[in-house]
C-alpha cells in the first residue's frame, strides 16, 4: 500500500480543537502532531476530554472549532478514504448480539475484506484463541476488551485508535498487549492511545499528552516530562534502621518523615546517602522512588492524581 | 466474505439464537391460528334449524337439499310450542297433501329464508306433480370458490399481520440495539456503505418472513384446519417482499425514535396492533363506519391483507396485485424517507 505522508511524516495534526456538550467545554483548545510510526499516549482523569479528544481525531465527532487532519486527509465529515486505514477500539466495547468471539471478530474483519484465516491469527495474537467459540456476552471484561482490541487490529491499519485498551486486563494480559503493541509500531504504523496508568505511559510511550479539564497541560517524552520536573528522590527504610534525627544529619538530605512503618528521606543527591547507608548496613526493605508522570501531574494540577 | 453475506449472517445467527424472537415470529401467529381456525371453524357451514312434523315429498326434498337441517317432532303442538319459545325459528308440517309451515315472525331474518325455501320447494314439488318440464331454468352457484371457509380468509390476514410484526420488531429492534451497543458507531468505522448495511438487514427480514410464511401455511393446510391455496399462491412471494419492505421502514422509523429496546417495543406495539384491527385481520371491516374504511386505506397492512388474499385465496392473477403493490412500494418510499431523516448513529 502507498503510505501517503503528511507534512515531513506527520500522520495527525490537531490544531486548536474545541468541543462543547452545553456549558462544558469537554475538549478547550487542544492542539498537537503525531509523527508517524509515533507511539502517543493521552493521560488524564475521568471526564479529561480525552475520549472526546480521539473520537474528533477519529471522525466520529466533529470538532466544533479547529481542524484535524488524519493521514493528509480531513476525518470529519466521514471520510471513506481514511477507513480501511485507522483501526479503533472505542472505550465502551461494541459488539454484535449473541455472537461468539470469533464469528464478532470474522463479522467485523469482512467489513474490511480480511480473510477469516487472518481473523483466527488476530484472535490468536490477543490470546483468546480458546475462547473464540465463547459468546461474547459470556466473556470476562478483560477478555471482551482484548477481543475489542482485536477486532480495531484485524485489517493491519497505519494507524491505530485505542481507548484505555489496558483497562480491565489483569497484569499477564497487560504486559501481552504491551508485547503486540511495540510489534505493531516496530512495523511502522502509528499508535495513539489513552490510559489511566502512568507508569505504563511511561513504558510505552514515545510522548505523552496530559489532560486534564480539556486542556493537555503538558506533552513530551516521558523521562523529560519526569526529568524536568527536577523533583527528589524518595529513599526508604524499614522503621527502626535509623533514627529520624540521625537521618537529618546525613549529607544530601533534604527531609526525613517517619511514619512508624517506614522512613522516607528526600533527596537530590541520592548517591552520597546510598553510600552511608551500605557502610551502615542498613538496607533493609530500600527502596528507592525516583519521580514519575504521577508526580509530573501533581506538580501540573495540585491534586494527587486518581485514575 | 463480503460484507454483504458477513453482516447478513450475524443477524441471521443473532435471530435464530434468540428464543423471545423465534417464538414471537414463529409461534405467536400460530397461536392465532389455532384460536380464530378452531373458533370460525364452522362458522361458514352453520344452517338454520328448523322443527318437522310428519312426511311427505316436501319434507324429503328439504332434507336433501342442506339447506336447513330439520328436527323431527311428534306433533305440531309441540313444534310450534318450540317455535313460541323462541328455540326455533320455524315449523314444516306434512300430512299427505297439505303443508303447514307455522314461523316466528320475531326472528325476521331466519324465517324469510325459511319461507322463501319452503315456498320454493313446494313450487317445484307441484310442478313435478304436474308431469310438465319448467318452462324457466334457474342456475344458481356460488361465485366464490365452492371451498370458501373462514379459514381461507383467516389465513391471509394473520400471516399478513405476522409478517408485519417480525419486520417492524426486527427492524425497530436491531437499530436500538445496534445504536446503544455501539455496533452503528463501529460500522460507521469500517469502509462499508449504508446501503450495504441497510440491505444486509432487509435481506434478513425477508428470509425470515419467508419461513413465517412457509410454516404458517404448511400448518393452516393441514386437515385440522383444511386451507387449500389457489394455483397462484406463488405469486404471494412478491406480495411478502413488498409488504416487508414497508414494515421494515416503519419499523427503521421507530428504531430511529426510541432509545431502549423497551421503548421500541412500546411504539411498535401502539402501531401494529391498531393497525391489524383497522386492516380487518382479525374481523372484516364491511360494517364499521366509512371514515374508518378510508383509514384503513392508508394502511400498507390493508394492502398486503387483500393481496395474499387475492393470489393465496381468491386465485387471482398478477394484475390483482398491481394496485396493492403499488400502495406499499409507495408507503415504502414516503416513510423511508421520513426515517432516513430521523436516523441518528448514535444517542445525544
Ligand atoms: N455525548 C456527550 N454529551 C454530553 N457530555 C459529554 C458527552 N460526551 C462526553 N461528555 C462530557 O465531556 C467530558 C469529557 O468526556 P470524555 O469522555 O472525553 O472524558 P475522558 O477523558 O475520556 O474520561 P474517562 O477517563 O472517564 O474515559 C465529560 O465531562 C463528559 O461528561
Ligand atoms: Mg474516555
Amino acid at each position: 500500500m502507498t503510505r501517503t505522508r503528511g507534512p515531513g511524516g506527520t500522520t495527525i495534526v490537531v490544531e486548536d480543537v474545541h468541543k462543547h456538550y452545553g456549558d462544558l467545554h469537554a475538549v478547550d483548545g487542544v492542539s498537537f502532531t503525531v509523527a508517524e510510526g509515533e507511539f502517543f499516549g493521552i493521560l488524564g482523569p475521568n471526564g479529561a476530554g480525552k475520549t472526546t479528544t480521539l473520537e474528533i481525531v477519529e471522525g466520529l465527532r466533529s470538532p466544533d472549532s479547529g481542524t484535524v487532519t488524519l493521514l493528509g486527509e480531513v476525518p470529519w465529515p466521514r471520510n471513506p478514504k481514511l477507513l480501511p486505514r485507522i483501526g479503533v477500539q472505542l472505550q465502551a466495547s461494541s459488539f454484535f448480539d449473541k455472537l461468539t468471539a470469533r464469528e464478532q471478530l470474522e463479522t467485523f474483519a469482512s467489513l474490511y475484506g480480511v480473510s477469516k484465516a487472518t481473523a483466527a491469527e488476530t484472535l490468536e495474537l490477543v490470546g483468546l484463541t480458546d475462547k473464540a467459540d465463547t459468546r461474547e456476552n459470556k466473556l470476562s471484561g478483560g477478555q471482551r476488551q482484548r477481543l475489542s482490541i482485536a477486532c480495531a487490529l484485524a485489517h493491519d491499519p497505519d494507524v491505530l485508535f485505542l481507548d484505555e485498551p489496558t483497562a480491565a486486563l489483569d497484569p499477564q494480559a497487560r504486559r501481552n498487549l504491551w508485547d503486540v503493541l511495540r510489534a505493531i509500531q516496530g512495523r511502522g504504523k502509528t499508535i495513539v492511545y489513552t490510559t489511566h496508568y502512568l507508569d505504563e505511559a511511561e513504558i510505552l510511550c514515545d510522548r505523552v499528552a496530559i489532560m486534564d479539564k480539556g486542556k493537555i497541560l503538558a506533552m513530551d517524552a516521558p523521562a523529560t516530562l519526569v526529568r524536568g520536573l527536577d523533583a527528589p528522590t524518595h529513599i526508604v527504610l524499614a522503621h527502626g534502621l535509623v533514627a529520624e534525627d540521625e537521618a537529618r544529619g546525613f549529607v544530601g538530605v533534604d527531609d526525613v518523615t517517619d511514619d512508624g512503618v517506614s522512613l522516607t528521606m528526600s533527596t537530590r543527591k541520592p548517591a552520597p546517602v546510598l553510600t552511608v547507608l551500605a557502610e551502615r548496613g542498613a538496607l533493609d526493605g530500600l527502596q528507592v522512588r525516583t519521580a514519575t508522570l504521577e508526580d509530573v501531574f501533581l506538580n501540573l494540577t495540585g491534586r494527587e492524581y486518581r485514575a | 466474505m463480503t460484507a454483504f453475506r458477513s453482516l447478513s449472517l450475524a443477524m441471521f445467527k443473532g435471530f435464530f439464537r434468540d428464543k423471545a424472537a423465534l417464538f414471537f415470529t414463529f409461534v405467536f401467529p400460530l397461536i392465532f391460528l389455532v384460536v380464530f381456525g378452531l373458533l370460525f371453524k364452522d362458522a361458514g357451514t352453520s344452517k338454520i334449524k328448523i322443527a318437522a312434523v310428519g312426511d311427505g315429498p316436501v319434507i324429503t326434498a328439504l332434507e336433501k337439499s342442506g339447506a336447513v337441517e330439520l328436527e323431527h317432532v311428534d306433533s305440531l303442538d309441540a313444534a310450534v310450542a318450540k317455535v313460541k319459545n323462541g328455540d326455533l325459528p320455524a315449523v314444516v308440517a306434512q300430512q299427505g297433501d297439505s303443508v303447514v309451515l307455522r314461523f316466528a315472525a320475531s326472528d325476521q331474518a331466519k324465517s324469510g329464508t325459511v319461507l322463501g325455501l319452503v315456498a320454493g320447494v313446494v313450487d317445484q314439488a307441484n310442478l313435478a306433480a304436474t308431469g310438465q318440464p319448467p318452462k324457466l331454468k334457474l342456475d344458481p352457484a356460488r361465485v366464490e370458490d365452492s371451498s370458501l371457509k373462514p379459514i381461507q380468509f383467516l389465513t391471509p390476514g394473520l400471516l399478513s399481520w405476522g409478517l408485519a410484526t417480525s419486520a417492524v420488531f426486527g427492524a425497530a429492534l436491531t437499530l436500538v440495539n445496534w445504536r446503544k451497543k455501539q455496533v452503528l458507531r463501529r460500522i460507521r468505522l469500517a469502509p462499508v456503505g449504508t446501503p450495504t448495511v441497510l440491505s444486509s438487514r432487509l435481506l434478513v427480514s425477508v428470509g425470515v418472513a419467508v419461513v413465517q410464511a412457509a410454516l404458517f401455511v404448511t400448518i393452516a393446510s393441514t386437515p385440522l384446519f383444511g386451507l387449500k391455496l389457489s394455483g397462484q399462491w406463488w405469486l404471494g412471494l412478491p406480495m411478502l417482499v413488498l409488504g416487508t419492505l414497508s414494515f421494515f421502514s416503519i419499523g427503521m422509523l421507530v428504531g430511529s425514535f426510541a432509545k431502549t429496546e423497551e421503548a421500541a417495543t412500546a411504539f411498535a406495539n401502539l402501531l401494529v396492533l391498531p393497525m391489524a384491527f383497522l386492516s380487518g385481520t382479525f374481523f372484516p371491516l364491511d360494517s364499521a363506519p366509512a371514515w374508518l374504511k378510508t383509514v384503513s386505506n392508508v394502511l400498507p397492512l390493508k394492502h398486503l391483507n387483500e393481496g395474499m388474499l387475492n393470489v393465496l385465496v381468491r386465485g387471482k392473477g398478477i394484475d390483482s396485485l398491481l394496485v396493492p403493490g403499488g400502495i406499499l412500494i409507495g408507503f415504502t418510499l414516503v416513510v423511508g424517507v421520513i426515517a432516513a431523516k430521523f436516523f441518528r448513529w448514535e444517542d445525544a
